[in-house]
């Protein structure tokens, strides 16, 4: 063994044995916990071996040293909430450590895009896709948030490719609610419906955001205070939109029932439909003309008419959404907007902050990583389960939440840029929380369908004031507020939770032959992922003489405890 | 530290504020803040301000209320009274009001653009129009975060909305959110149900898991945790939260604000006051009158209102805290001069009524003339800002802050509003 000999040059051959024995012995012991697989692997996967290259370069860099990494116990729970939105159940955690695989990561992260969990994989992203989307605005008429959500489980079960995801919502045309009496429902349509007030200028906004990693909307008014933003960009952009109509449809009552989405001909302010213009007001007063421009520069044809064909077979007239999918999709921000703001979603921060404002003015923390992946992600054909299966899979993300002596200074929250030397810890969204104190009482409910989802939404509903109503909120800031604590404390998912009636979780541990060490350990595991500490332990068992031999009580006191905890609702 | 002095989330994006050319006056929010509380610590130590909302869900008919124009074809069925406030007349359905009147003034030129019940309620509450990309906070959190520094000893929320959700605090984030009681002063969600003892007992066990974690040292989140159930938890075991339990009142006093939702609701607002919180918004809904104004109004709002709210004006005059405490009456909006075919008034924001007392404001006077149909604003025309900045003005609270909206962007207080001049001597 030569590595034996370089660092024992000295020491007699058996020596060098017996230590070796020792070395052996050491790690066998620490098997339950291991601390996942070796530093440098990525599974063969070349995508896995960039982030990983590229994140150690970071590391160099900034003189900065990793982590070691997280439990595998951590891990799973972390790729479980990530991927699907809740934690592991007991089994499956269970399952997971006791397997001694090498490749038992990759493994699980198939297992959990596939079709195993597609019911809880299309949950997840259509949650967390509907407030990027949509907002948690549940009162607004224009918009019919079962019909996004039902385009979006569709489009998440079925993996469509980001690009035509893309462009899905931006062409979106048809009604927006799927009504028995109403033809030509599209849930896409939910996207524009309730942005096209005043000439659309949220969709213009919202469009170059979400999409493009663009901040435009102070561009409306006056050139951008510190990117190199323009307001003719603005309003260039805008110009793409014109066509567009968001048509309120009634069914005999004053209340809106349903919006229909179409594409009209946009006759021009001017009245010129063939060079249809718009005006917009500069600040001095002076108004200005804008046609359709794309960010890059790129302009298309002025004619506001929708495609038709005429007398004599020719054709006339341009789609001014299509020509903007188009040209989104050839963009190199299209991509790198994606990718960013998944990266932000598994690794707690984007490359930059916030993740939808890239630009000369806020450099990415990883500039080449950025720009890889992105090209990456477009050599994939877009496919967004592949590019989370690279990111999960990477070194940054198998590291444990301590950080260590060598990298206290990496601190995205004092302001710093991140460079993961460590995982961040976050608070789950009230969306995760639901469905993990569902599966960490083992709650007999299908969490799928609309039913499901319309008592989540009522449960969630009492979150907006508690968990904070702007979604475009860092999930790394902790957001509690004392009403959503009083809902965690003694509200009825709670009660729900930790009730003791007969055949409930509780119910079910405390009449089970383990012993009580075991039986506070089952709790620990289900909803931490760890078996408690030796304080814990006492701590457990005072409670139980608290409670004079009322053993599920005692329990019941743990449970609330142990999913009232910061450790419970923090991603870590 | 009480965590009541945490900065709004939006000034920890310092690369944001570095960016910024001229940056002397966004660089200032945090020495804004400071210099705002420092300026006003000494006044705001001696007496405890509070601000109070009363808050009329729906658009009232201010032109039937406060700015009547009997004899007009507009003018409606209601004839108007004098008041003990010189030359100012209200509605003959205000009788207790108008002998209060003495204590408030009108701004009758009120004119504002928003006549739609959501955007109405935002603006007015925020002094700004919605906007897809900033959440702006409403005045209970504006006024609760300016006056934290008398709120250290305060162990019940700051900002205490009862009835509906009020408007969130937007940028400053979620520990000016308001929290929100039913008019019996029940918190949701507050009685766990299970002895002192026992809830102890589990709370220690929180504890020790909680401290675990924190041990470890991932990350600031773990503590930012702690320090919420810990607030909570002093919430739920303190004694000020006696203040919430309205009907401990003794009867008489219960009777004179009368024994309806709102009428609690504002003897709610005296005691929470009182206990030192400096901001409650009490709700009275019902005012989106479409049809059938008149009867609805006299027969059953109009009563609601007038004893409630002269109950509260004289029981704070009476107990020496009207000076400390600005009222603010308002919707989102007014109705139409015009009397539609239902016998009711339509959605209207050109010219509007809008009613304020106590604090600081000059008192018993009306402001602006509406022309004599009530359709015109005659004199300088008000807004939703300007009206905020004036009782920011009567609570002694620095109109020079500046806040830091999450996307970096500088948020002036009460949107760079005027000070209704007429207001103040």
């Amino acid at each position: 063994m030569a590595w034996m000999t370089k660092i024992f040059p000295h020491s007699p051959p058996c020596r060098r044995s017996a230590w070796l024995a020792v070395c052996l012995c050491m790690l066998l012991a620490a098997g339950a916990q291991a601390a996942g697989p070796a530093d440098g692997e990525h599974f063969g996967i070349p995508q896995v071996k960039f982030i990983n290259e590229q994140i150690t370069a970071g590391w160099t860099d900034a003189g900065l040293k990793p982590s070691d990494a997280a439990t595998d116990a951590e891990w799973c729970r972390r790729v479980h909430l990530d991927i699907i939105g809740r934690i592991p159940s007991l089994v499956e955690l269970q399952a997971f450590v006791a397997d001694s695989s090498p490749t038992k990561r990759p493994d699980l992260v198939d297992r959990l895009l596939g079709d195993d969990f597609i019911d809880d994989y299309a949950r997840n992203w259509t949650d967390i896709w509907t407030t990027v989307l949509i907002g948690r605005d549940v009162e607004n008429e224009m918009v019919s948030r079962p019909g996004m959500r039902q385009y979006l489980r569709r489009s998440f079960s079925k993996n469509i490719p980001y690009d035509r995801f893309m462009e899905e919502l931006v062409t979106a045309t048809g009604s927006n609610a799927n009504r028995k009496d109403v033809d030509g429902f599209n849930g896409a349509a939910n996207f524009l419906s309730g942005k096209m007030e005043e000439n659309g200028i949220q969709a213009t906004a919202k469009t170059a955001q979400i999409f493009l990693g663009m901040q435009v909307q102070c561009t409306q008014c006056h050139n951008h205070p510190f990117n190199k933003g323009k307001q003719n960009q603005f309003w260039e952009l805008n110009a793409f939109f014109r066509q567009v109509r968001s048509l309120r449809r009634f069914d005999g009552t004053r209340d809106i029932q349903w919006i229909e989405l179409v594409d009209e001909d946009f006759p021009g302010e001017g009245g010129n439909a063939e060079e249809a213009e718009l005006y917009y007001e500069l600040r001095n007063g002076l108004m200005k003309v804008a046609y359709p421009v794309f960010v890059d520069g790129t302009e298309i044809s002025r004619t506001g008419y929708v495609p038709r064909t005429v007398e004599g077979g020719g054709k006339l007239g341009a789609n001014r959404r299509r020509e903007l999918a188009d040209l989104m999709k050839a963009s190199p921000l299209m991509p790198k907007a994606i990718v960013n703001r998944m990266w932000g979603h598994f690794l707690g921060y984007g490359f930059t902050r916030p993740i939808d404002d890239l630009g000369e003015h806020n450099p990415p923390s990883h500039p080449e990583l950025l720009d890889g992946l992105a090209e990456r992600f477009r050599q994939q054909s877009f496919d967004l389960k592949e590019l989370i299966r690279w990111i999960v899979l990477s070194r940054p993300y198998a590291l444990s939440s301590r950080a260590s002596k060598g990298n206290q200074r990496d601190d995205p929250s004092l302001g710093e840029k991140p460079k993961f030397t460590h995982f961040y810890l976050r608070q789950m969204r009230a969306e995760d929380l639901y469905e993990s104190l569902l599966i960490a009482t083992e709650a007999d409910q299908s969490r799928g369908g609309e039913e499901a989802a319309k008592k989540k939404d009522q449960w969630l509903s009492q979150f907006v004031i508690a968990f904070g109503t702007d979604e475009g909120d860092d999930s790394t800031t902790f957001n509690g507020s004392i009403p959503q604590v009083l809902m965690m404390f003694n509200g009825d998912l709670i009660k729900q939770a930790t009730n003791t009636g007969k055949g409930g979780f509780l119910d079910r541990v405390a009449k089970s032959d383990m012993k009580n060490a075991a039986k506070i350990a089952t709790l620990y595991q289900s909803a931490l992922a760890r078996h408690p500490s030796p304080k814990e332990v006492s701590a457990a068992n005072e409670m139980l003489v608290a409670r004079k031999g009322d053993a599920i009580g005692a329990l019941q006191d743990i449970w609330w405890a142990v999913l009232n905890s910061n450790e419970f609702i923090i991603n870590h | 530290m009480s965590s009541m002095f945490d900065l709004p989330a939006g000034m920890n994006r310092r690369h944001f504020v570095s960016h910024l050319a001229g940056a002397a006056a966004m660089a200032a929010p945090a020495t804004a803040f400071t210099n705002s509380l420092l300026a006003n610590a000494t006044d705001l130590k001696k007496r405890h301000k509070a601000a109070i909302l009363l808050w009329m869900g729906g658009g009232p008919s201010t032109m039937d209320l406060w700015d009547l124009k009997p004899g007009a074809p507009t003018g409606g069925q209601f004839k108007q009274i004098s008041t003990s406030a010189d030359g100012v007349a209200i509605c003959e359905h205000l009788p207790l009001m108008a002998k209060q009147m003495h204590h408030m003034s009108i701004v009758r030129s009120m004119s504002t653009r928003e006549a739609d019940h959501m955007r109405g309620r935002y603006y007015m509450h925020t002094g700004y129009v919605p906007n897809p990309n900033v959440e702006h906070p409403g005045y209970g959190s504006v006024i609760s975060h300016e006056l934290a520094e008398q709120v250290s000893g305060l162990e019940i929320p700051p900002f205490v909305s009862v009835g509906s959700g009020s408007v969130g605090p937007g940028f400053l984030g979620m520990t000016w959110a308001p929290f929100v009681v039913d008019s019996n002063g029940n918190v949701r969600n507050l009685d766990m149900g299970i002895d002192p003892t026992r809830l102890d007992q589990r709370l220690r066990m929180l504890e020790t898991i909680e401290n675990k974690f924190i041990g470890e040292k991932r990350g600031g989140s773990a503590e930012d945790h702690k320090k919420v159930i810990d607030k909570t938890v002093k919430l739920m075991t303190s004694k000020q939260m006696e203040a919430f339990k309205v009907m401990k009142e003794p009867k008489e006093v219960q009777e004179k604000y009368g024994t309806t939702g709102f009428g609690r609701g504002c003897l709610l607002a005296r005691r929470l006051v009182e206990a030192g919180v400096p901001f409650v918004e009490v709700d009275l809904g019902g005012w989106d009158m479409h049809a059938d104004i008149f009867p609805t109004l006299a027969d059953r709002k109009l009563p609601e209102l007038d004893k409630a709210m002269a109950a509260l004006v004289s029981d704070l005059a009476d107990r020496g805290m009207l000076d400390d405490t600005a009222i603010i009456w308002m919707g989102e909006f007014s109705r139409t001069p015009n009397i539609n075919g239902g016998g009711g008034r339509d959605h209207w924001a050109r010219s509007w009524s809008v009613v304020v007392g106590g604090a600081g404001f000059k008192r018993g006077v009306a402001v602006g003339e509406t022309s004599s149909d009530g359709k015109e604003v005659v004199t300088e025309p008000y807004s939703s800002q300007d009206v905020m900045a004036s009782v920011l003005k009567s609570l002694g609270i620095s109109l020079e802050t500046t806040f830091t909206a999450k996307n970096g962007r500088p948020m002036k207080i009460a949107n760079s509003g005027k000070v209704i001049k007429e207001l103040f001597i």
